[in-house]
């Protein structure tokens, strides 16, 4: 396969970027997305040029690390991760254009490469249990009923990418801070800390920058691990109460 | 936004039915827009029962003016550069929250000045409800502010309200359909109860 790119190139985050084109050749179907920017890579190291710095980690769709807008979609035009991302998704001679995830919360590192640290603010300020150290528990000890379990993994899939944030058109990250309050909400573990959890998490969100949600559903769209519109409900529904049961 | 904009459609559920009054005739309806003033009494002096829902609307109306006038500015700031490649996103309801709502707040200004201070209505005959709604629907303009108005009106609900059931916590998974159901039905039945009247001006229904 031959396609055009045009990729956002910024030598770092103070400068200014632009949408560089590029044409790659001899790509196979049965590359990933990020096996087709590795092979224009290795023509720009051969050529001399800076390579396109962009984030990855995994490879196999679940550590969260890869990040990219593909023409206006986060993650592509399947509902998968960018790195699970397949050339056969694409036919030859396509143009493709590649940014990075934009919101005010993400700054630009460089090239492709967004600060997501962001995110990490969030899970800091309530996005854990604090349990005993020691020996494992007996595992009957704390029975957890089969519904709450399901929508506790349900929502334990969220990878933190920032899909989500990417596709929404207000830049919020409710779907991502919604997967991580319901995982521990619904969960026996989780209920020391279930009204700080969400109160916590929602007002980092608030401070870091992010925008409103007005329920375009863009982010359960494109998020690759499947997380449902449903779950911003959800985290509403613990944030009402929360506020109810802790005053302060 | 939610609790303002339910009880902005609370009221507007009460109006719609007070609307289609007009199909029972000039008597009927007036004595209807007669009955607004005196509603409450003996309990409540002239008028009071109507003020003290035009002072609750008016909070209601402004309080999601500016609530949308926040939350907008915030969602802007959050995405200072935007995508090169441009895509249209979410469902056209959708789409068009922001500005459906600024022609809606347009249209409340006008229908205020049209059909309860008679500002611009040029046959009004003050206290006759029933004549000035056929004015105004006699009128060219009229029918296309008021038509275009309850367009933007069906859409607005459609996202609105079951928006709203979201924010406050009320939707799930298993509910989601009828939630929507319940939206796409309101948005129906309020825009076709209020589209009703001028067509049936238009048609000569009612005259
Ligand atoms: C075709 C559709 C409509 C018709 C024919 C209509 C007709 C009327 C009439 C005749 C009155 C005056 C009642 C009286 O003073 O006796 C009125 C009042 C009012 N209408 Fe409508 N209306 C329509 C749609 C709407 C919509 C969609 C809204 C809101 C977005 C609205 C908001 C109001 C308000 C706020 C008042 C009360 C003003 C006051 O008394 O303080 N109307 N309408
Ligand atoms: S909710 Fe989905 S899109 Fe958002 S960070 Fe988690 S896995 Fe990524
Ligand atoms: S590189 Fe780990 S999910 Fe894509």
């Amino acid at each position: 396969m031959k396609l055009k790119l045009r990729v956002w190139r910024q030598r770092d985050a103070g400068a200014s970027g632009t949408m560089a084109t590029y044409e790659v050749d001899g790509i196979s179907p049965d590359m990933s997305f990020l096996e087709m920017l590795d092979t224009l890579n290795e023509d720009l190291i051969l050529r001399g040029e800076d390579p396109v710095a962009f984030d990855h980690d995994c490879r196999e769709g679940i550590c969260g690390a890869c990040s990219l807008v593909i023409n206006g979609d986060a993650h592509g035009p399947e509902r998968t991760t960018t790195c699970q991302l397949h050339m056969r998704s694409f036919a030859d001679g396509d143009t493709i254009d590649v940014e990075p995830w934009r919101a005010a919360a993400f700054p630009v590192v460089k090239d492709l490469v967004v600060d997501r640290s962001s995110f990490d603010r969030i899970i800091q300020a309530g996005g854990y249990v604090s349990v005993p150290t020691g020996a494992a528990p007996e595992a009957h000890a704390t029975p957890v009923p089969k519904p709450d379990a399901d929508f506790a993994f349900e929502h334990a899939e969220c990878i933190g990418c920032g899909a989500c944030v990417a596709a929404c058109p207000n830049g919020s990250a409710m779907l991502f801070t919604s997967a991580k309050i319901n995982h521990l909400n619904v969960l026996p573990q989780g209920a020391p800390e279930r009204e700080t959890r969400v109160l916590d998490m929602v007002a980092t969100m608030d401070e870091e920058g992010f925008g409103g949600c007005t329920l375009t559903g863009e982010c359960a769209t494109a998020c690759p691990k499947g997380i449902p519109l449903p779950s911003i409900t959800a985290m509403n529904k613990e944030w009402l109460r929360a506020n109810r049961k802790v005053k302060r | 936004m939610a609790v303002s904009g339910l009880m902005m459609l609370g009221y507007l559920a009460a109006h719609v039915l007070g609307n289609l009054k007009v199909f029972f005739g000039p008597q009927e309806f007036n004595e209807y827009g007669h009955w607004l003033r005196t509603m409450g009494a003996p309990v409540l002096h002239q008028e009071w029962a109507l003020w003290i829902v035009r002072i609750g609307l008016l909070a209601a109306v402004v309080a999601h003016g500016v609530a949308a006038y926040q939350l907008s500015r915030r969602d802007i700031r959050a995405r200072p550069v935007s995508y090169a490649h441009k895509r249209k996103r979410a469902s056209y309801a959708t789409r068009t929250m922001r500005w459906g709502g600024i022609i809606l707040a347009l249209f409340i200004v006008w229908h205020i000045l049209d059909l309860t201070t008679l500002t611009v209505n040029e046959n009004a005959q003050p206290g006759r409800p029933y004549e000035n709604v056929v004015a105004t629907f006699s009128t060219w303009y009229g029918n296309v502010i008021y038509l275009t108005a309850m367009l933007a009106l069906g859409l607005h609900i459609r996202h609105g309200f079951w928006s709203a059931a979201q924010t406050l916590g009320a939707g799930s998974a298993t509910r989601d359909r009828a939630l929507k159901a319940a939206a796409n039905g309101l948005a129906l039945v309020l825009t076709a109860g209020f589209v009703a009247v001028p067509v049936a001006v238009m048609t000569g229904v009612v005259s």
